[in-house]
């Protein structure tokens, strides 16, 4: 089980935690500009690194903030834990 | 020798013979000591064979002396304590208590006369993979022969009833976690206590001491045992210190996270027992030092499983720490110098040691010496190549590694020592990688990868005063590295050490013949060294599938003594090096964890917590039939006495058209929305417009997922101008939520509103029917209900029965229907103001079945039922509430091609040929049911009710095509197909003239 560090709360289990996957994906702004294959890609495609990986957290049973957080996904370590700007 | 216990020794050992300790064994009575484990004692009482093989029904016997036991295992029982049954309990771990009665688990109908002990006649026949291979035909064969297979292979009974104990979890947090309570933990628990750290140290014992239990050995010149009780008292002083004995860590996670099984009572006599069976400790720790000791490995021999066969460590275990005999005449058979202290052991405690059958040539080292001053006879360069003795050993066969030179001798007890085993187990599951080392002839921990280190035997240091040195090392660093003070070098006692655990490195399978058919590896399983030989010639190259196919390693005590002796094998049949082919996976948990404990106090009432509406109690008194929807208790129908489900729904139904329906909404989601942005956040979660909504108008509205789907629904209203109520779906509420902060925050943070969920602050009355508004206004004063200033869709605020009010002016039933909120707290005494005016307005309540009822005559949805995350707003035709106007959250998927697909399966409503004929919910739907299989499927229903209002039965389903189809067959559970006309899911007052009266 997981160490995460909230912004807001501090150190806590990964149970009180929601994983939101995938950080800094922005939803297109006019997305009826896309075309099919464009917007699938923002669906649908998502890294997945061997090494570190930026990722969403929601401290869900806690304060309910998302938070961004760069972790390895090989040795579970947290690098970093970042606020969403 | 006391004559109960013919195999007591006189002296010794760290039993209690002041306490003698009852107990029975397959109904027989013996009698035991406190401090004796169940294989002790019946060691001491000369029971030898106290089980039969899994495969091969060979009888067998004690091997080890802890939780490596493969044999010994025993379904355990506690005289005039019902119910609590340990099924499949290794008899080296069990304490002894008074009362306590065993059963060996294999051994179907008996010990003595094994219904299948012929089986082991069948040879080759039962080899690898064997049951994969055999009883695969005839199919339909497949159950008896799996009812006899598993009679005969024994397992444990499971208890019949509920599980009478209690079981409990517990968070702790410390700086230092030390694993084993042996000398390196014990060195490392002082050390890191000594520099303030906090320290939890976990010891699988009842006694600290590790493998010193087992041993006689010297620290400092005295004997080690005086070192040992230095350090408990120590630990004791230690404020910041918290020492579990009996507590085994079995899991090592992310981050430092352990978890370890304490077993709090299972030692104690039943009247004695308070408190929890058992413990679950959740340890979250800064630093870890891993001293779990080693594990002895057999040697693999023919005919090395009969019983009194051990490991040495185990019969110097026995006579050390139990003052057992575990027999009269010991031959030792080693690889290495470890067996050669427990033959030293066996001469002092008076067993006559026939022999030390040493495969190296010039065995022994220093304690060569010594055993020829005891005066045992040495075989160097030998080995045993075979066993004698139908139910127990009489006699070995000893011969040059040539072969040549064969000699009988005889004995009854075999102490046998392949080397030993670091345990890994914690290492590997913390991610490290686990590599050989050649010299040692062992795996050793690899790189760490958490913030763990190894100290003693489990890193592979063996000699008892490097032990000691490692782990005052191991927990002076970890305490500094948790940000305490160094306490500097600790002096370490000196030892007695001589010789060395290094083996022969050589792995091999002793026998008189060339192919050895019971050679065996892995004993609870029976997989002999022959079916590792047959894996490879079938082509098996991974350690791991050869373990799935041999079943090496499968068993409760998952291979702890076998694996090692398996995997080197498994190499030399490959012709690679056991660096090479590597060890399989270490799963937690290290030793089984009972179901008990894995759930804690998470059971029964206190499994889930259950929610329940203010008026919950009222439903009770009134007979309510209950059902759970996600953690809520709702009333799912009000049955008169003796009325069944179908007529009491029927009952309700009708009433709730034609006087007025009573009903509790309390359960949807409530959730409340403030800020300036809050209509241009509703913009883009809905798919429908919010800017042009009016203060205290409502607005049903749909929420799609970003792919399009429908993902929930339900009414929000304008309550100000800042401010919206918005209502969820009673399942839906909690995800509905994290779904609006998640966009707000990651996505748009410029936006200025804020949620806030209020479903346990409101209670909900839903009142329907045709003479709802009658009652409203004979408790609502204030508010003008007339039809044209309170119109369908509006809210307003009051007063209501003399307390707060929002009253919601819409319907789910079609009918003229109104919700009224009032505060939580005040829920049930509006409640009661209403139900005092049964007979005034003919008054009924109604649960979820005839609500699910009212809405399916409407044609509305639930979402869940007729949507399953991959139907769009267009499958249930309600491409009206997809705004053309603006973007909203899923609006560019439902343009995808596959969205398109005209085929795609819409929302439709069934009216079966037979009215009378109500479908089965999920009954498959198609268009041509005597045709060619596989018959395609072009549908399914999602809902079906009988209709009181109608007359008839009705359905709602998702068909391909939807209303192009006019006519498709519901395929039965009985066989049957029913033709069913395709219809609009409307079946009531399609104009919806009813709910705006
Ligand atoms: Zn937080």
């Amino acid at each position: 089980m997981l160490l995460i560090e909230c912004p807001w709360c501090g150190p806590r289990d990964e149970s009180e935690f929601s994983y939101g996957g995938e950080a800094h994906i922005v939803r297109p702004p006019e997305p009826d500009r896309l075309t099919d294959e464009e917007w699938a890609d923002y669906l649908f495609m998502r890294k997945n690194p061997r090494g570190r990986h930026l990722e969403q957290w929601c401290h869900a049973h806690g304060c309910r903030q998302w938070f961004n957080a760069e972790r390895d996904t090989v040795t579970s370590e947290i690098v970093r834990i970042y606020r969403v700007e | 020798m006391s004559i109960s216990q013919p195999f007591r020794l006189v002296g010794g050992g760290r039993i209690d013979r002041r306490r003698r300790v009852d107990f029975r064994f397959n109904g027989l009575r013996f009698e035991g000591y406190r401090g004796d484990t169940l294989a002790s004692a019946l060691l001491a009482n000369g029971v030898r064979t106290v089980g039969r093989s899994i495969k091969y029904h060979r009888p067998r016997g004690f091997v080890g002396s802890g939780a490596e036991e493969p044999n010994g295992i025993f379904t355990v029982r506690h005289t005039g304590v019902e119910g609590s049954t340990i099924p499949h309990a290794p008899g080296t771990v069990v304490e002894l208590v008074e009362g306590l009665e065993a059963h060996a688990v294999n051994g179907w109908p008996s010990l003595r006369f094994d219904f299948a002990g012929g089986l082991q006649w069948l040879g080759g026949m039962l080899s690898a993979g064997f049951y994969y291979k055999t009883f695969m035909w005839p199919r339909a064969a497949w159950h008896w022969y799996e009812w006899a297979i598993r009679r005969m292979a024994g397992n444990g009974r499971a208890p019949d009833g509920p599980d009478p104990d209690r079981y409990d979890k517990r968070n702790a947090f410390c700086d230092v976690l030390v694993v084993g309570g042996g000398p390196a933990g014990l060195a490392a628990s002082l050390a890191a206590a000594r520099a303030g750290a906090r320290v939890i140290l976990a010891d699988d014992q009842p006694e600290l001491g590790g493998s010193l239990l087992g041993a006689r050995r010297q620290l400092g010149g005295k004997p080690a045992f005086a070192w040992v009780a230095n350090c408990a008292a120590a630990l004791a002083d230690e404020p910041e210190v918290t020492v579990l004995s009996r507590t085994t860590a079995f899991g090592f996670y992310d981050h430092g996270f352990v978890a370890a099984l304490e077993r709090c009572t299972d030692h104690l006599p039943p009247p004695r027992r308070r408190g929890p069976r058992e413990r679950v400790w959740r340890i979250r720790a800064r630093r870890v030092v891993l001293a779990a000791g080693a594990t002895e490995r057999p040697l693999v021999f023919e005919n090395n499983d009969r019983p009194g066969i051990m490991l040495a460590g185990a019969a110097a275990a026995y006579v050390n720490r139990y003052g057992v005999a575990p027999g009269r005449r010991a031959v030792v058979f080693t690889n290495n110098d470890s067996a050669w202290r427990a033959a030293l052991d066996l001469v002092e405690a008076k067993i006559e040691v026939a022999a030390i059958v040493d495969v190296r040539p010039e065995p022994g080292g220093a304690l060569a010496a010594r055993a020829e001053a005891a005066g045992i006879p040495v075989l160097a360069g030998h080995a045993v190549v075979d066993t004698q003795g139908r139910n127990a050993l009489r006699r070995v066969r000893a011969a040059r590694l040539d072969g040549s030179g064969a000699r009988n001798l005889d004995c009854d007890l075999l102490a046998v020592s392949g080397g030993w085993n670091p345990n890994l187990h914690l290492h590997a599951q913390s991610g490290g990688r686990p590599r050989f080392d050649e010299t040692r002839g062992c795996f050793l921990p690899g790189p760490p990868v958490q913030a763990e280190t190894g100290a003693g035997a489990c890193r592979g240091t063996f000699r008892l005063d490097a032990c000691v040195r490692e782990g005052a090392q191991a927990g002076r660093e970890a305490a500094l590295a948790a940000g305490f003070r160094d306490v500097g070098v600790i002096s370490a006692p000196s030892t007695d050490e001589e010789g060395t655990t290094d083996p022969d490195p050589a792995w091999a399978v002793h026998s008189r013949r060339p192919r050895p058919r019971r050679a065996f590896v892995d004993f609870q399983n029976d997989a002999t060294a022959a079916d590792l030989a047959l894996a490879v010639r079938e082509g098996f190259e991974s350690i791991e599938h050869i373990k799935r196919y041999t079943l090496l390693g499968f068993g409760t005590d998952q291979g702890k003594t076998g694996n090692v002796n398996g995997m080197a094998l498994a190499a030399g049949a490959l012709g690679r090096s056991p660096a090479q082919v590597g060890t399989t996976t270490f799963r937690p948990p290290y030793t089984p964890v009972t179901f008990g404990a894995a759930a804690g106090l998470a059971t029964g009432e206190l499994h889930d917590p259950l929610r329940v509406t203010p008026m919950h109690e009222w439903h009770e008194a009134q007979g309510a039939v209950f059902e759970p929807v996600g953690q809520w208790l709702r009333p799912w129908y009000f049955p008169k006495p003796g009325e069944e489900m179908r007529a009491a729904v029927a009952r309700e139904c009708l009433a709730a058209r034609e006087g007025v329906g009573l009903f509790d909404a309390s359960t949807l989601g409530k959730i409340d929305l403030q800020g300036p942005d809050a209509a241009v956040f509703l913009d883009r979660i809905y798919t429908n417009d919010w800017s042009s909504l009016a203060i205290g108008r409502c607005r049903y509205g749909l929420m799609l997922g970003e792919d399009g789907m429908v993902m929930d629904d339900g009414v929000t209203a304008r309550l100000g101008e800042h401010h919206y109520l918005m209502t969820t779906t009673t399942g839906g509420a909690a995800h509905v939520l994290g779904w609006l902060e998640r966009w707000r925050q990651t996505e748009w943070p410029e936006l200025r509103v804020r949620f806030t969920s209020v479903t346990d602050q409101w209670a909900t009355i839903g009142v329907a029917g045709p003479r709802s508004r009658d009652l409203v206004a004979s408790l609502c004063e204030e508010i003008d209900l007339g039809p044209e200033s309170f119109r369908f869709m509006e809210f307003r605020e009051g007063v209501f029965a003399g307390v707060p009010c929002r009253i919601f002016r819409i319907s789910f039933t079609g009918e003229l229907s109104f919700e009224i909120n009032v505060p939580a707290d005040y829920g049930r005494y509006a409640w009661d103001r209403i139900v005092e005016r049964t007979e005034e307005f003919s008054i009924t309540p109604y649960g979820t079945e005839t609500m699910h009822v009212l809405r399916a005559e409407k044609g509305f949805i639930v979402v869940g039922q007729e949507t399953d995350g991959s139907v769009t707003p267009v499958d249930l035709g309600m491409e009206w509430i997809l705004s053309k106007k603006k973007d909203f959250i899923g609006r560019r998927s439902l343009a995808r091609s596959d969205c398109r697909r005209p085929d795609r399966r819409r929302l439709v409503g069934l009216a079966a040929a037979d009215p009378n004929e109500v479908l089965p919910e999920g009954a498959q739907l198609v268009d041509e049911p005597f045709t060619f299989l596989p018959v395609p499927m072009v549908g399914y229903v999602t809902s079906s009710y009988w209709s009181p209002n109608l007359g008839r039965s009705i359905a709602l389903a998702l068909v391909a095509g939807g209303r192009d189809r006019s006519r498709v067959f519901a395929a039965l559970e009985d066989g049957r197909f029913v033709p069913v006309d395709v219809v609009s899911p409307v079946f009531l007052d399609p104009r919806g003239e009813r709910q705006r009266g």
